[in-house]
């Protein structure tokens, strides 16, 4: 099979590769009996941590990585000692084994397979009994595949790329506090996304002024304002305040445009003490969200996930300090892993990439955050770097949000590449108009509304867009000048991180 | 004030051309249209008095205009929606919803404060014509 051809029938969760395939995946070297555990060292591909004709359950967890050896080290040894260092493990043979249901725990790599075009990757396949995992632990799940073998030394570097959840373990997790269904209603916003603001400058505004950003943005038009990552309680405004002039704003937009409106009031702090009581006075103000950064940890966010669940709370979550371990393409771990486990840590909304923004995301690659976040079956798409067909079980769906370099003139590619289910923060395109903050907020809010009257109406709205665009600002002065000044602006590089299949054209015949 | 509830209406009021062709779009989706109307246009006012049922097994968007027109004539002086129903699994909701009519005047909220404990306030947003008995508010 050529490296880039498009393998869209291969559902890696129950396919063998048959030999002359893939000469890789050769039968299993695994010692028994007796002489599986004399004292020493074993190769771990020896020690039933390579198991080529297993065929996993469908309780078990799938983990792919891309694994990097060191020179030299055999792929199918390194991708054994991947599956060794992440269950049970450890640098010599142990006696102690015997006590345990050994094979059962052993996590199994059943399938390596050569990465296409990168000479010296492989994607290492491996299955793990249901039960090493806590239900409903986020940081046991993750301690367990991601705690310990990133740093070993046999690899130069290892990736998480994706996971296969079963639904047996889906089962054991609240998931979204909210859900896209019921944030719908409860906002009263229905067929076409929301549309939301980041305050900026994200530092030094007083709890006055700040307030004003929100008012102003709320009153233009805006759904949601938001805390930026870094607002907690410094100095220059302490989060009473914030929270206080923020509820202002929000009645008195929510008053003079009859829509409901809200304002993602950030209570990361630096104990869940403390968070707690922020959350409780932003729920006592009544706030409909609030929100959290993915810096607080995973057991943190399911605790806060809990409470929104509790108190009919939004729970917003900025993925603050992702780009860390998820940009690099072969070191880490893939933000379609974190999406997963975000969405079965219960939070409603995840900034998931823009496409045309400044922030990192290749279109197909974000598309496949976003299926991840919204869909009840993801099924394996290699294209969009999706591996497995995942079902959610009913779960509810994450919001995805968008924000981060968009502006008005975008709007057709917004909807395009993003869909309707999805929050569209335009911060400096809103912020930065002209005319002033309202005017930034209308100018997104009729953009929005005239793109969404015409995808209905069967237009062409992707190449019609600019058109559309440009007839709609003939009524709306804030637009006009909106398009004028952001015309131009586009963020074109290369993504690092991208799908490593794409799709070929089959030769008719 | 204008109120901004629904998806369009940052947009000029839609003519019924546009109405219909957006009628049409969600009964392509197989979406069952209703028509809400209410003289209390409170944001938290969900349930919207119903005009009939909604309009399940409509093919053709004509049908819901004839309806529309009719809920006009008795509650022309009052705000009118279009909603539209999804009753797939994992939506079983309102997948499209927008005002087709309003009042000739909208007198619009008041935002009402009460001073609380420290500096908290607790906000009532109250309608102005809501005052005044249902079904004579918008006189």
């Amino acid at each position: 099979m050529p490296p880039n051809e498009l393998m869209t029938a291969s559902i890696p969760t129950n396919r063998r590769s048959p030999p002359e395939e893939n000469n890789m995946n050769m039968h299993s070297m695994t010692v028994r009996g007796k002489d599986r555990y004399k004292s020493g060292v074993m190769e771990y591909k020896k020690m039933g941590y390579w198991e080529p004709d297993y065929v996993p359950k469908d309780t078990d967890v799938i983990a792919l990585f891309r694994v990097t050896p060191q020179d030299g080290v055999d792929p199918i040894e390194a991708s054994a000692a991947v599956a060794g260092e992440s269950s049970t493990a450890t640098w010599t043979v142990v006696w102690t084994d015997r006590l345990t249901a050994a094979e059962k725990y052993r996590a199994k790599c059943y399938r390596v397979d050569p990465v296409p075009n990168s000479p010296g990757q492989y994607f290492a396949y491996i299955a793990y009994d249901i039960d090493l995992f806590e239900p409903g632990s986020i940081a046991n799940l993750s301690a367990s595949i991601i705690g310990n073998v990133f740093g070993f030394k046999p690899l130069k570097a290892l990736r998480l790329e994706d996971m296969r959840l079963p639904v047996a373990y889906v089962k054991t997790f609240q998931g979204p506090a909210t859900g896209i269904v019921v944030e719908r209603e409860r906002m009263d916003k229905f067929g076409r996304p929301l549309l939301g603001a980041t305050v900026k400058p994200k530092l030094g505004l007083s709890g006055r002024n700040y307030g004003r950003v929100v008012y102003e943005a709320l009153k233009g038009g805006l759904d949601f304002t938001k805390d930026d990552e870094n607002i907690n309680s410094q100095p220059f405004m302490h989060w009473r305040e914030r929270f206080l002039y923020c509820m202002e704003a929000v009645n008195k937009a929510q008053a003079a445009s009859g829509e409901i409106k809200g304002t993602y009031l950030n209570v990361t702090a630096g104990t869940m003490e403390d968070m707690y009581e922020r959350a409780e006075f932003a729920k006592e103000l009544g706030s409909v969200i609030i929100m959290i950064d993915l810096v607080i940890g995973y057991t943190a966010i399911q605790s806060m996930a809990k409470w929104a669940r509790r108190n009919d709370m939004i729970l917003h979550l900025h993925r603050a300090g992702h780009s860390t371990y998820t940009r690099q393409r072969s070191h880490g771990v893939s933000f379609r892993v974190i999406a997963k486990w975000m969405r079965l840590a219960g939070v409603d909304h995840i900034h998931a990439g823009t496409v045309v923004g400044k922030l990192e995301g290749d279109p197909a690659t974000t598309r496949g955050y976003y299926d991840i976040c919204r869909e009840d079956y993801n099924p394996a798409r290699l294209e969009h770097g999706v591996f497995f067909d995942q079902h959610w079980a009913s779960l509810n769906k994450l919001m995805p949000v968008a924000s981060g370099g968009i502006h008005a003139g975008q709007m057709h590619q917004l909807l395009d590449h993003l869909g309707e289910d999805v929050i569209l923060q335009f911060g400096g395109g809103t912020i930065g108009h002209p005319m002033g903050i309202q005017a930034g907020a209308t100018a997104n809010r009729v953009a929005l509304e005239a793109m969404i009257l015409a995808r209905n109406e069967g237009r062409d709205y992707l190449h019609e867009g600019p058109e559309i665009l440009a007839k709609a600002a003939e009524t709306c002065t804030p637009l006009k000048s909106a398009l004028e000044v952001w015309k131009d602006v586009t963020f074109n590089y290369e993504s690092t991180d991208m799908p490593d299949y794409v799709p070929t054209p089959s030769v008719a015949m | 004030m204008r109120i901004t509830q629904g998806c369009f209406s940052f947009l000029p009021d839609l003519t019924d051309e546009q109405i219909s062709r957006q009628v049409q779009y969600c009964l392509e989706q197989g979406w069952a249209v209703n028509i809400e109307f209410t003289d209390d246009p409170h944001p938290r006012n969900h349930f919207w008095e119903m005009w009939g049922l909604p309009m399940f097994d409509l093919r053709d968007a004509a049908g819901v205009m004839m309806e529309l027109n009719e809920c006009r004539k008795v509650y022309g002086n009052s705000y009118i929606r279009l909603s539209a129903f999804d009753s797939s699994h994992g939506w079983e909701s309102v997948r499209l919803s927008f005002i087709v009519n309003r009042p000739k005047e909208e007198p619009g909220f008041r935002l009402e404060r009460h001073e609380m404990a420290g500096r908290n306030i607790r906000y009532t947003t109250r309608s102005y014509a809501a005052d005044r008995p249902e079904g004579r508010r918008y006189d």
